[in-house]
């Protein structure tokens, strides 16, 4: 039989390739998918995975829907690196979108060019804040930070439908749930007419970098890496664990609250029930697809807007409902597991042994 | 005001006043228990799979994977307790997938918990996409009369006791027999010791593997008949994502509980009522927004959790000491 070693370092190699073999397994059993649906396997795979790229409103749209994953990805991918496991990106996401947005929805007819900058602002607080509810009892109650984060999602769902039904609805809305149009002060400008990439998408591909930079040269980046290889060691080093745990969960806080009222200000426009098709649990694929390392985020956020978008177009031009997607990206993450173990562990074969 | 107080509590005092309450407290608790079933079943599966030692944060996936392929075969063939076992049987594959992941490649547990909850959140609503707004025969309660004869509380007693769906009981006793499991029997011994020490257990000649993947799957097992309570008797429909967080109350649960069965029931009632309660006030209209009223589960979720953690050495000393620690045998 065939035995498993662990290597003294990760393989590099089994690291890069892991998530390619990963996404290109996930697309072989989405053709057995598609086959069982009674689908022609490379017509389906080719709306998915393929024709988002062969428009200019196709990669659009990609940028559209990457943003926010990469700029949350990112986020989560410090936590992840420390142990410290938020997965409640997507109440952080939506607490900021209500932050940065309710300044639009209050100032509706402002035209001060401070207003798009304050919002930006505070919907980074805002996210920030909603991150710091599973810092406080983390640290203060030693309550877990997988569940406390995760209730607070919803709490932020129900929230935001509170608002847009009630205080905030728009009064010229026939009665339909969601806020004012944001006026021109307080959208993020486009990039091309006629297209929903914005300027945010630039700004979104400035983190990666920034990120990079605070993990690799940076003592802060030296102790997030510590502490989660070996939390006992940065103990011995001095490193505060409470101290990791708060930082982790505002840099991800913070940047998904961010990623919520870029959103709102930039491809919505307004607040309504529903902001998100699920970019906070998403994101938690792009991190780990990513390998946890800021240019690896990017990559993997491009790679799954994707098939978000493929998702929209099989919908539309195969009839295939929208939560293949949803299945996909479940799948991915699998198979990317399943191959981890290479990098952590290599095969060898038994003949090799002495008998002793 | 304080007449309004005395006056009331002047009516409470009376007999009168309780054989007219009776029924609907009766009804209350009656509804209380329904809710709190899945809750029940999706735990103590959590519960067992935790003792081994192993986090399988899948639970809501598998609670949804399990509504789905439940609700599909019942509405496929009418036959509710033909669902009920697919129900359980599909959550138990969506376990194996965990557990050849975590158990055989080594994963991160937290990380392939995850997974599984993101899978079967798209699974179920890609197998669900043909049942939305299908509806099925709901599975009804039996009625056992053994107290009916009782004079004025006879009819009412009978039916909290007696009158619940066949399920309801099913929970119980799979609570009471897991800690009957747990505490009394060898092979339940064994399973702690795996989760407490999985060197020793190795080292001792069980087999730590085969007993986590016992305990992965009857976890996967019991989320997959929470789910199929929710679509064939709670609500009877399927709505994608209609655990609502459901899994993840569960898996707070064996927290709460301290990872020892008898406590489940406690708080899987605890979180029942509160359901109850929030409905019933949206239902009576406080002029406390709906929204917030919904709140309420998840919130009570948190406050339970920070006030149960607070001591963490009592944690430390509950928890199984190799919860969602990896386990390779060395020869």
């Amino acid at each position: 039989m065939l035995r498993l070693e662990p290597r003294s370092t990760q393989s590099l190699s089994a690291a890069w390739l892991s998530p390619m073999l990963a996404l290109l397994l996930t697309a072989l059993t989405g053709g057995v998918i598609f086959l069982a649906m009674g689908k022609d396997p490379t017509t389906a795979l080719y709306i998915y995975f393929v024709e988002p790229l062969t428009s200019s409103s196709g990669l659009s749209e990609v940028a559209v829907k990457a943003g926010p994953l990469i700029l949350i990805g990112i986020g989560l991918s410090f936590g992840f690196r420390a142990g410290v496991w938020n997965i409640g990106a997507e109440g952080q996401y939506i607490a900021g979108a209500i932050a940065g947005g309710g300044l639009a929805v209050y100032w509706y007819e402002s035209t001060s060019s401070f207003l798009l900058p304050a919002m930006l602002l505070t919907g980074i607080l805002g996210g920030m804040a909603w991150a710091a509810i599973p810092a406080l009892l983390k640290t203060r109650f030693n309550a877990n930070e997988i569940l406390v984060s995760l209730m607070l999602v919803y709490v932020a769902e129900l929230l935001l439908v509170h608002l847009v039904q009630g205080p905030w609805r728009n009064p010229q809305g026939w009665g339909f749930p969601g806020t004012r149009m944001f006026p021109d002060a307080a959208t993020i400008p486009l990039l091309f007419m006629g297209k929903r990439v914005h300027l945010g998408s630039v700004l979104t591909l400035a983190v990666p970098f920034i990120a990079w930079f605070l993990l690799a040269r940076t003592r802060f980046g030296f102790r997030i890496r510590l502490f989660g290889s070996s939390p006992l060691a940065a103990r011995h080093a001095g490193v505060q664990s409470n101290r990791i745990i708060w930082q982790s969960l505002l840099i991800g806080g913070g940047l998904a609250g961010l990623a919520g009222v870029i959103e709102a200000a930039g491809t919505i426009g307004q607040l309504m029930p529903k902001i998100s098709p699920g970019y906070g649990f998403t994101a938690i694929i792009v991190a780990f697809l990513g390998r946890l390392h800021p240019v690896g985020v990017l990559l993997a956020g491009i790679a799954i807007a994707v098939t978000y978008i493929g998702g929209e177009g099989a919908q539309i031009s195969a009839g295939l409902p929208k939560a293949v997607t949803g299945l996909f990206q479940g799948i991915i993450l699998f198979y990317l597991l399943a191959f981890d173990l290479f990098t952590r562990y290599q095969v060898v074969m038994p003949s090799r042994q002495t008998v002793q | 005001m304080i007449e309004l107080i005395l006056t009331s509590i002047m009516t409470m005092m009376t007999p009168e006043f309780w054989i007219s309450a009776t029924p609907l407290i009766l009804a209350s608790i009656m509804t209380m228990m329904t809710a709190a079933t899945p809750l029940v079943f999706a735990a103590t599966g959590e519960l067992i799979c935790e003792r081994s030692g192993v986090l399988n944060l899948g639970v809501e996936g598998m609670m949804l994977i399990g509504a789905v392929f439940g609700f599909a075969a019942t509405a496929v063939t009418g036959n509710a307790p033909l669902g009920l076992l697919v129900a359980a049987t599909s959550g138990a594959s969506a376990a194996l997938i965990f557990a050849v992941l975590t158990l055989n490649l080594l994963s991160n547990q937290v990380a392939t918990g995850l997974a599984l909850t993101i899978f079967g959140t798209g699974l179920s609503a890609l197998v669900g996409f043909d049942y939305v707004g299908k509806t099925i025969d709901q599975i009804g309660s039996i009625e056992i009369r053994v107290l009916n004869n009782v004079p004025i509380v006879g009819d009412e007693l009978n039916r909290l006791l007696f009158g619940h769906d066949p399920l309801v009981y099913l929970a119980l006793l799979i609570l009471l027999g897991s800690s009957w499991f747990l505490n009394r029997s060898r092979w339940g011994m064994i399973l702690r010791a795996v989760g407490d020490s999985d060197v020793s257990a190795h080292a001792i000649g069980y087999p730590v593997i085969a007993i986590r993947f016992a305990a992965v799957t009857f976890g996967g097992l019991m989320a997959g008949l929470g789910g199929g309570y929710l679509s064939l008797v709670y609500t009877p429909l399927w709505a994608e994502n209609m655990a609502a967080g459901r899994g993840w109350i569960a898996l707070a649960l064996v927290v709460f509980a301290s990872w020892r069965p008898a406590r489940v029931l406690f708080g899987a009632i605890l979180f029942g009522g509160i359901t109850i309660l929030q409905l019933n006030a949206q239902a009576a209209g406080l002029g406390i927004p709906a929204s917030f009223m919904s709140m309420l589960p998840y919130i009570a979720t948190i406050v339970v959790l920070v006030f149960i953690s607070r001591d963490a050495i009592r944690i430390r000393l509950n928890a199984p000491a190799c919860l969602g620690r990896p386990f390779r045998a060395e020869r």
